[in-house]
């Protein structure tokens, strides 16, 4: 497979809805051209033959993650009819620092072989037997920590009785 | 040969990130900024899993930065929303007494 | 690949068939006559109402967000019909064919939420908001019963692929089918119809079709659990700033929505486009209406087959919607974390227990 038109596009819709996010102050339209990162990311994830993964970052990014952000941006603002910004701060040494680390990564990654992507069959099949016997610590000890940190969270955020909202 | 197209991108939105991270003062702002280094790592796993196809190993370890990102999600939100009930902000810089009001 | 030439038309007849239906059976239930002015039995009332509402104006409120606001209902109505593209409509009719297309399917559906929140904080307008902060809250609980319910399923036939699933479930089950699952000594593969189907291959399904349906229930925010929507409180939730034909997006949405887990339950749990007919000795019920593998037959067939099944599905939604009370908040989330899900995941381990047993 060569890398195609459509690798382009969805590449073409990370880096779009990327800049978007980097240029809005907007909290709440940052968190929606999220989506599209998110989408565009998962599209190249399946050029990659990586079909599972794909459909993993939708669901947990798009239906979990991105949720909890939209949620969290507006439990912590008063719905006042205007839109919710975000404060800058040391934009121009930010900005510098990141494109500096962009030309750094470029060139550093210069010398990688690349070669081209090719067909796995039965992908899904494979994967699931490795989840269930090779990776079977890693995948129990990520079980653990994800209920580690759903008690967690449940327990920071509990609204406690003699506080206040 | 050039870079490819996966390993350019990982690097565009991993120093996007960065920037949202280094730029933004509200606390919300900056988890998508490390949302965003997430994904980056996990285009380069899948990419360079693709380029081995007989192994799973990138794919697994995407699978697994997935969850974990969700689990990190979930803890700082409740941090967020404990940060917001206490100082009454989100603004990082403004978040800097250690006794509470 | 082509099922999008057949579903972008269904969705959008059923939607008005839909609503059509929907008042005659809530008219029949409440004994009333229901519309009954516009044509025959009021059959033309559903064009009546949408010749109206593609001449009503396109309202943005003032104080909207109007990029989010006029986004809304597009997100809402893509993720549903994106949906439908890997649903098999029959043997040799498949969807986009994905390894992977239950998952595929949960996760696209999760999409709708984002249309909601962006309806519900982009029309400013605290009924907006309250109605789309419960909707949010009630699919995402929902999603984790939803979510397991099919991964019993897909214990149980081994794959996620839907057509694998729609496949295992009749005459061309790559599998031996034994009556009920249990009794290994009649096998009833050339029998097909309606034992061939998962329910009764595995009657352990069954608690896990009750779960599914109850949560699918609340996936399409339909009564009892229409809290979003409660129009005594909220006037009409998440939509209710909406007018003329974004508005009718968000029916299209709903009922598209109805369609979809419909034809989700037939397919997991019914036989999918398999006919229920079996075949019994000479009289070879499930062979004629089934039509011969590939033929011009097996598609009509099989478009019929899902069609009636999905259809009876919504009529049960329907049915539903129009004799039980709404849930009260609290009940809606007791029922969905402290008793569905415990439920689900016993269910889980009792398939896979099941599985294990049967396999030899």
């Amino acid at each position: 497979m060569d890398i195609g038109i459509i690798h382009y596009i969805f590449a073409a819709l990370v880096v779009l809805s990327v800049l978007g996010i980097l240029v809005t102050r907007n909290l709440l339209y940052a968190a929606f051209l999220l989506v599209l990162t998110f989408l565009g990311v998962a599209g190249l994830f399946v050029l990659a033959q990586a079909d599972f993964v794909a459909v993993t970052q939708l669901m947990i990014y798009i239906g979990g993650v991105l949720i909890l952000l939209v949620f969290g941006i507006m439990l912590t603002n008063r719905v006042a009819g205007q839109p919710i910004l975000t404060q800058l701060n040391r934009t121009v040494l930010g900005v510098l620092f990141s494109v500096a680390l962009f030309a750094s990564i470029v060139y550093l990654t210069q010398g990688f072989q690349t070669t081209e992507i090719v067909a796995a069959p039965h992908a899904i099949q494979r994967l699931g037997m490795a989840i269930l016997t090779d990776y079977f610590i890693l995948f129990e000890i990520v079980g653990v920590l994800l209920l580690v940190a759903l008690v967690g969270a449940a327990t920071i955020a509990r609204f406690k009785g003699e506080g206040h909202g | 040969m050039g870079n490819s197209i996966y390993i350019l991108l990982s690097a565009f939105v991993f120093s996007a990130g960065v920037a949202l991270v280094l730029t933004r003062q509200n606390v919300i702002a900056v988890l998508i900024g490390v949302e965003l280094v997430f994904n980056s790592a996990n285009i380069n796993f899948v990419y360079f899993n693709a380029l081995y196809p007989e192994r799973l190993d990138g794919q697994f370890f995407a699978l697994v930065v997935i969850t974990i990102a969700a689990a990190e999600t979930a803890l700082a939100l409740a941090i967020i929303l404990k940060l917001y009930r206490t100082y009454h902000t989100t603004n990082l810089d403004e978040i800097s007494s250690l006794v509470e009001e | 690949m082509t099922t999008f030439l057949f579903f972008l038309p269904l969705i959008l007849t059923n939607a008005v068939l839909g609503i059509y239906a929907e008042r005659k059976i809530s008219a029949f239930i409440q004994d009333r006559m229901g519309p009954m002015e516009t044509g025959k039995f009021g059959i033309l009332q559903t064009t009546a109402d949408i010749v109206k509402l593609i001449q009503k104006e396109d309202i943005v409120p003032a104080a909207a967000d109007w990029k989010l606001f006029k986004l809304a209902p597009v997100i809402i109505f893509t993720a549903v019909f994106s949906g439908f593209a890997v649903i098999p409509l029959s043997g040799a009719w498949d969807g986009a064919g994905l390894e992977i297309g239950v998952f595929y399917l949960l996760a696209i559906i999760s999409l709708d939420v984002l249309g909601i929140l962006m309806a519900g904080w982009g029309s400013n307008s605290k009924f907006s908001l309250f109605g789309a902060l419960r909707s949010v809250a009630q699919i995402i609980s929902y999603e984790v019963p939803l979510g397991l319910s099919v991964l019993c399923v897909v214990m149980i036939t081994q794959s996620l692929d839907l057509q694998e699933i729609s496949l295992s479930q009749g005459l061309q089950s790559p599998n031996a089918v034994y009556l009920f699952g249990v009794v290994k000594s009649m096998d009833v593969s050339q029998w097909g119809g309606v034992f061939a189907w998962n329910i009764v291959q595995a009657p352990l399904l069954i608690p896990v079709f009750v779960i599914f349906f109850i949560a699918s229930l609340a996936e399409c925010n339909r009564a009892p659990f229409d809290l979003p929507e409660a129009e005594s409180e909220l006037i009409a939730g998440y939509h209710t700033e909406y007018s003329g034909f974004r508005w009718a997006f968000f029916m299209l949405a709903e009922y598209g929505m109805m369609m979809l887990v419909s034809m989700l339950a037939a397919i997991l749990f019914f036989g999918a486009w398999n006919t229920p007919l079996p075949n019994m000795g000479v009289v070879k019920l499930a062979d004629w209406t089934t039509g011969a593998p590939g033929s011009f037959m097996s598609y009509i067939w099989g478009v019929f087959w899902l069609l009636s099944k999905a259809l009876i599905g919504m009529f049960m939604h329907m049915w539903i919607r129009w004799t039980y009370p709404r849930l009260r908040i609290d009940q809606l989330m007791n029922l969905s974390w402290k008793y569905l899900t415990p439920a689900s995941i016993l269910l889980l381990l009792l398939c896979g227990i099941w599985r294990l047993w049967m396999i030899a």
